[in-house]
């Protein structure tokens, strides 16, 4: 029981980082139809931002905070300059742009700072952090901040002008033009904002996963699976889905392991924790399109 | 009066469909001015043409200066209220949402909530649906919450593109009551585009009728009202 309670525990952690790359997928989804196959790299690569000042003798706090800042001007000028000319592409033509610019982020990020895995601090301190045999230190601080992100994010969407600006623009553009909304400017912010999330999700969880250019592949597809179980259309959702993700998938080698013992077999474990995101995946996308909690939107002709 | 929007050979393509033929009128100030005519006359599309969301050719004047070619925000800024044909509802925002967000670009707080008591004081059904998903809400009320939201904006010119449709004649009728209120109590001049004409001119000052793109007939609104021809040839009543 008491190993139950770790597993889920310590699945939230994941699902926390799950949840803020869901966030910025889904910020971007809802405002453009287009899902952010890059979105997993540009977090590595504001990770990389972060390393590399606190290289250059930055404490962990200032390099994440500066990182943050590079990387939402960096989603800004990302879809101003590369997207905007491309919004009356077709989709496909944007989705090349999307691998493009991740296979671009990857090989930049190897080039400048290699392939080789590189260790990254902890900012959470190691003795007085956490919950005694539940959580550890940093996978505590990790839930937190996420919370933290995500409560600015959400009292920004709800309570402040610019935030109603940007839902009102990603509803419906045409009516938020005829109110003076200036649409492509909120694009390009939910880029920004996406691209900051992005770094979040990226500076805490490299001291788990260790720093290198491909550490976000997997997490990209957590988090995917994640925003697709919330529902795609629904940020809320999303972040529900992600933190769900999180949990199930350390349930996977729980359940794996309680099944062995009992029947000694070997059914599933911590080699398919990845099958099960792709499962959930396609699960969502063949049974449930809208997700858990896609928002049905009522409407009346 | 002085005149307020001065339309000048205005032409408007889709694509490479011409949609508009060069179509001059003008609005005075404080005034209401219909544009009527059959479904393909062009009255949604020179609606549009003002505010820059098709492509056009010619000449907007707004109080003596060229808006043309300025993006659709700007032009909103410089105030006008574009009521759009199928209402444009932020239908998964709340009532209260569509109309702060209407009210986005001003930063006189005090004005803005003056408005608002103004928009309640007009429909106070919009007041007991304040928290209400605005898709929710009925065509009519949807009508109003369009016409509200257009309020919202502080405008000099109103564009209201049918704001009869799809409505029953009892709140059509409250509808455009509050129409005149409004144009004579918040001084804001209209452009009308009705399918509805009988209706469209008794409420408008001037009336301009439109056939394929092009202006065929104008004049103040009852010599067009009460001549025979026009009314058997193009407004089919």
């Amino acid at each position: 029981m008491e190993q139950l309670m770790q597993q889920v525990v310590s699945g939230l952690a994941n699902g926390a980082i799950y949840a803020c790359v869901a966030l910025a997928l889904v910020m971007i989804f809802v405002s453009t139809d287009h899902i952010n196959f890059a979105q997993g790299e540009m977090a590595m690569f504001s990770t990389y931002i972060a390393w590399q000042l606190m290289q250059w003798g930055a404490g962990f706090w200032p390099a994440f905070f500066i990182a943050i800042a590079v990387s939402f001007v960096g989603g800004l000028t990302i879809e101003r300059v590369i997207l905007r000319p491309l919004h009356t592409a077709p989709v496909l033509s944007i989705v090349v742009v999307f691998i493009g610019l991740l296979a671009i982020c990857n090989s930049i990020a190897g080039s400048v700072w290699s392939y080789l895995i590189k260790e990254f601090p902890s900012p959470f301190p190691k003795d007085t952090f956490g919950l005694a045999g539940l959580i550890g230190p940093h996978q505590f601080g990790v839930v937190l901040v996420t919370i933290v992100v995500l409560s600015l994010l959400f009292v920004f969407f709800r309570f402040t002008p610019l935030g109603l600006a940007m839902r009102a623009a990603a509803q419906n553009p045409v009516s938020a033009r005829l109110a003076g909304v200036r649409v492509d400017w909120m694009l390009a912010l939910g880029w920004g904002l996406a691209a900051a999330v992005g770094a979040v999700a990226g500076t805490m969880v490299a001291h788990i996963v260790y720093l290198d250019p491909n550490m976000m592949g997997g997490i990209l597809l957590y988090a995917f699976a994640g925003a697709l179980l919330g529902g795609i259309s629904n940020p809320g959702g999303a972040v529900l889905g992600g933190f769900m993700v999180g949990v199930l998938e350390n349930l996977v080698a729980f359940i794996g392991n309680a099944i062995e013992k009992s029947f000694g077999v070997y059914i599933i474990g911590n080699g398919e924790k990845l099958t099960v995101a792709l499962i959930i995946v396609i699960t969502v996308l063949t049974v449930k399109p809208s997700g858990l909690f896609g928002r049905v939107v009522v409407k009346r002709v | 009066m002085t005149t307020v929007l001065e339309v000048k050979d205005l032409k408007a393509y889709y694509g490479q469909t011409q949609a508009l033929h060069g179509v001059s009128f003008e609005l005075l100030e404080g005034g209401i001015t219909t544009l009527l005519g059959a479904n393909g006359a062009g009255k949604t599309t020179t609606l549009r043409a003002i505010c820059n969301m098709v492509r056009t050719e010619g000449d907007v004047v707004f109080q003596g200066r060229s808006i043309r070619g300025q993006a659709t925000e700007s032009i909103v800024r410089l105030g006008f209220a574009h009521v759009p044909e199928g209402r444009g509802t932020f239908t998964t925002l709340t009532v209260d949402e569509n109309l702060r967000i209407a009210a986005y670009t001003r930063s006189d707080k005090a004005a803005v909530k003056r408005d608002l008591d103004m928009v309640f004081e007009y429909f106070p059904r919009l007041r007991e649906r304040i928290q209400q998903q605005a898709g929710t809400l009925s065509g009519g009320e949807q009508q109003m919450l369009a016409i509200s939201r257009a309020l919202m904006l502080g405008p000099r010119v109103m564009l209201l593109d049918e704001p009869s449709f799809g409505l029953a004649p009892l709140i059509v009728q409250e509808i455009f009551r509050i129409m005149r209120r409004i144009n004579t109590e918040a001084k804001c001049s209209m452009l009308l585009v009705e399918q509805n004409a009988a209706l469209a001119l008794d409420l408008a000052d001037h009336a301009y009728v439109l056939e394929t793109g092009r202006v065929v007939m104008s004049g103040p609104s009852d010599v067009v009202k009460n001549d025979e021809n026009i009314r058997k040839s193009y407004l089919g009543y």
